[in-house]
């Protein structure tokens, strides 16, 4: 076993132990810290009991955008043209400036609506306002955040730092930034939070003629989806409209569409508050397979594991103060000139 | 052998203008300008980052790639004063300098990059911080090390300014700053890796993994070792001094370690979580994940033998090989095998490539600034020494 130090020296074996019982102390703290963060290793997040969202019954959606214009006029956005004549408001994707948007599943012949093969379908893209949401736990400054109570994912504008790490970390691609302006501000559907006083919810909701998209409490929410898949196909039945949990009663009767047996957002990373039902497969309309376990809870046991307390790099940095304090003595005074040569330097 | 009397570090001197400043003041001068435009007009105006790739080079490349290139400093103060190998002292503060300059002008491109520049403070400030968030404690960490590390290169300034008695103060306090400066490139360039955790599906199998802390971690002290070697070999060409050879050899065969260490953790992550197979499609994410990998064997191949590594050649081509694993880490976490679906693409504008190779210009420019003014190269001595002892 080698124990040479720089200059040739070698170091006293006394010395050398309480090296290692040194290092191997840090090292017991730091395996103590591990096990005991360890054991609160964060779990996902579960949706809080009053959470608000939406269901999204694409089978009822027509396709008309009510709600992306309405999205629009409730968030004060400008209309994004990808026409030449720029004659009205044709966003292609969500932005900066486009919080909702209604996308189209295509095949073959479009013949028939809500069928995978020569058919087509709609698909409603916004935050879905997870229940342990991968923005929020990216952001550095708390510009991110979900209501404890309605669960509501929001974003403050005035303690964002633009670092866009909500945007690369979103699984949905949902937070989405304004890059043409010097001051640009991340956009993203915040479920209409700023209505509510005026007794107004979600304007999607509100304005959606079918019903596909409905609000309300996301317990409520999910009932009425199961409730839906329960139903055969083509039987008739009474869908609700507008605000689920209240408001003026504006039913109608309709055919069941031939639902995949799935809501997605029940159990997607936690589950989501905004739930989906679909006639085709939620991958070919845009919907990533996610398991029930978030990123976040991950990113964050990583993260609590580590630096939890501080606790370890205090451990490591004690210990590598102890040792550099001996290290660097050698180099404290670099044989000014005037010190007799031969002295060596380690 | 054993008697081996160092030189101390001396100023190059010599003239500032040259081809090399020149052509280094007009790549800045450049930078500067695209940066203004930058801040009046959006990054659209500039930069091809869409919401798909959100990050460009200026975050990819000048902060994750440049903080990495720049862990030359810590990895040798490890050496030096944690693992008291005193005989590579000669090597810390060049090392030291090419860090303070990787790590401060990646903390000033990061500035640009941020959408809302004016708020930048709320990182530091409690009130705001987020302790959940991986980048708050890249951020928060990489800033208090540069302050340590400007701290731990001041006695270069004392030196030259000849303020014995504040060096000497210092220095009854630097073991301390040293500790850190270990603890804190240890953290965020672990944490750099554990920013890849919460993106998810979007990062591509052979990439995401929780163990990403301890991948990047690996990588970073390689790439430290990787760039000394490469500066070393650079710095004595430019100067036309002799190569340390009898240091980079055993430094070297540190860094051979460290890259067994890696491949072996590397691999064994790959199989245990099944994605192994992924990595014999015929795809370009196979292609650039061997390439990564390969790199680091044909580092083996360079500097396997102690033969090899005196081989001055040999040396700066393991130091490239290196660096180029440790840059396909990192390109291919956060660039290339990053999907976030259908219809997006990125590659960098031309203004984008500018601004890095400016900032790229600025820490050349300051190196030889430094170099050329300031006690941090070992003097040369008028007879010639012998290539290695």
């Amino acid at each position: 076993m080698k124990t040479r130090v720089g200059n040739g020296g070698v170091i006293p074996a006394g010395r050398r132990r309480f090296l290692k019982g040194c290092l191997g102390t840090a090292g017991a703290a730091v395996a103590g810290a591990t096990v005991s963060e360890r054991a609160a290793a964060r779990e996902t997040y579960q949706r809080p009991a009053e959470a608000l969202g939406l269901l999204y019954d694409a089978t009822l959606c027509i396709g008309c955008k009510a709600c992306v214009a309405a999205c629009k006029r409730a968030n004060d956005n400008p209309p994004e043209f990808s026409t030449t004549d720029k004659l009205w408001d044709t966003p292609l994707d969500t932005s900066g400036y486009t919080f909702n948007i209604i996308k189209t599943y295509r095949s073959g012949t479009m013949a028939t609506k809500d069928d995978e093969e020569n058919g087509y379908a709609f698909m409603k893209t916004s935050c879905m306002h997870c229940a342990d949401p991968s923005c929020v736990s990216a952001c550095p400054v708390t510009a991110m955040t979900k209501d404890a109570t309605t669960g509501i994912v929001a974003y403050d504008p005035e303690a964002c730092v633009g670092c866009r790490y909500c945007v690369v970390a979103c699984p949905f691609g949902i937070p989405k930034y304004q890059y043409d302006s010097p001051t640009g501000k991340i956009g993203k559907c915040e479920l209409c939070r700023h209505r509510y006083k005026d007794g107004h919810y979600s304007a999607c909701a509100e304005v959606c003629p079918t019903g596909a998209t409905l609000y309300g409490r996301t317990s409520d929410l999910l009932v009425e989806a199961k409730r839906r898949l329960a139903l055969t196909p083509g039987s008739v039945t009474t869908y609700p409209r507008g605000n689920l949990s209240g408001g003026p009663q504006q039913s109608y009767e309709g055919k069941v569409g031939n639902y995949k047996q799935h809501v997605y957002g029940e159990t997607e990373y936690g589950g989501t508050q905004v739930l989906k039902l679909s006639a085709v497969d939620f991958a070919k309309v845009g919907m990533p397979y996610l398991p029930p376990k978030s990123s976040a809870s991950t990113s964050e046991t990583i993260q609590h594991t580590l630096y939890g307390g501080l606790l370890m790099p205090f451990a490591v940095l004690g210990a590598l103060t102890y040792v550099a304090k001996r290290n660097v003595h050698h180099e404290d005074d670099e044989a000014p000139p005037a010190e007799p040569p031969g002295r060596e330097e380690s | 052998m054993s008697a081996q009397q160092h030189a101390q570090p001396a100023p190059v001197g010599g003239s500032l203008f040259n081809a090399t400043t020149l052509v280094c003041g007009i790549l800045m001068a450049i930078t500067a300008t695209i940066i203004i435009v930058r801040l009046f007009f959006g990054l659209s105006s500039t930069t091809n980052v869409n919401d798909g790739y959100s990050w460009g080079i200026w975050v990819v490349v000048d902060v994750f790639i440049g903080s990495a290139l720049a862990c030359g400093g810590f990895c040798m103060a490890l050496l030096v004063y944690v693992f008291n190998k005193g005989k590579y002292h000669p090597l810390v503060r060049p090392a030291l300098l090419g860090s303070l300059f990787g790590y401060t002008f990646a903390g000033a491109a990061i500035t640009f990059d941020l959408g809302r520049w004016w708020n930048f403070w709320h990182i530091f400030w409690p009130g705001y911080f987020n302790v959940n968030s991986v980048m708050f404690e890249v951020a928060a960490c990489i800033t208090l090390y540069i302050i340590v590390m400007w701290i731990e290169f001041s006695p270069v300034f004392l030196e030259k300014l000849g303020l014995r008695d504040a060096r000497r103060k210092l220095e009854k306090s630097l073991f301390f700053f040293i500790a850190l400066g270990c603890v804190l490139p240890m953290m965020h360039q672990a944490s750099l890796g554990t920013m890849l955790v919460v993106m998810g599906g979007q990062v591509h199998p052979l990439w995401q993994t929780p163990i990403q802390p301890l991948i990047y971690l690996l990588s970073a002290i390689m790439l430290g070792y990787g760039v000394i070697l490469f500066e070393s070999c650079v710095a004595a060409s430019a100067y036309r001094r002799q190569i340390e050879v009898s240091l980079l050899n055993p430094m070297a065969k540190v860094m051979l370690g460290i890259i067994v260490l890696f491949l072996v953790v590397r691999f064994t992550d790959v199989a245990v979580r099944g994605a192994l197979p992924e990595a014999f499609r015929a795809s370009h994410i196979a292609l650039t994940f061997w390439a990564e990998n390969l790199c680091l064997v044909a580092t083996f191949l360079l500097i396997g033998t102690v033969e090899a590594r005196r081989n001055p050649a040999r040396l700066f081509l393991a130091g490239i090989t290196v660096m180029l694993s440790g840059i396909l880490l990192r390109l291919n976490g956060f660039l290339i095998a990053f999907d976030t679906g259908p219809g997006w693409s990125y590659f960098p504008s031309v203004p984008e490539l500018l601004v890095t190779i400016g900032i790229f210009a600025a820490e050349v420019f300051g190196y030889i600034y430094i170099t050329r003014r300031f006690p941090v190269l070992p003097r040369e001595e008028t007879y010639a020494q012998p290539a290695h002892s």
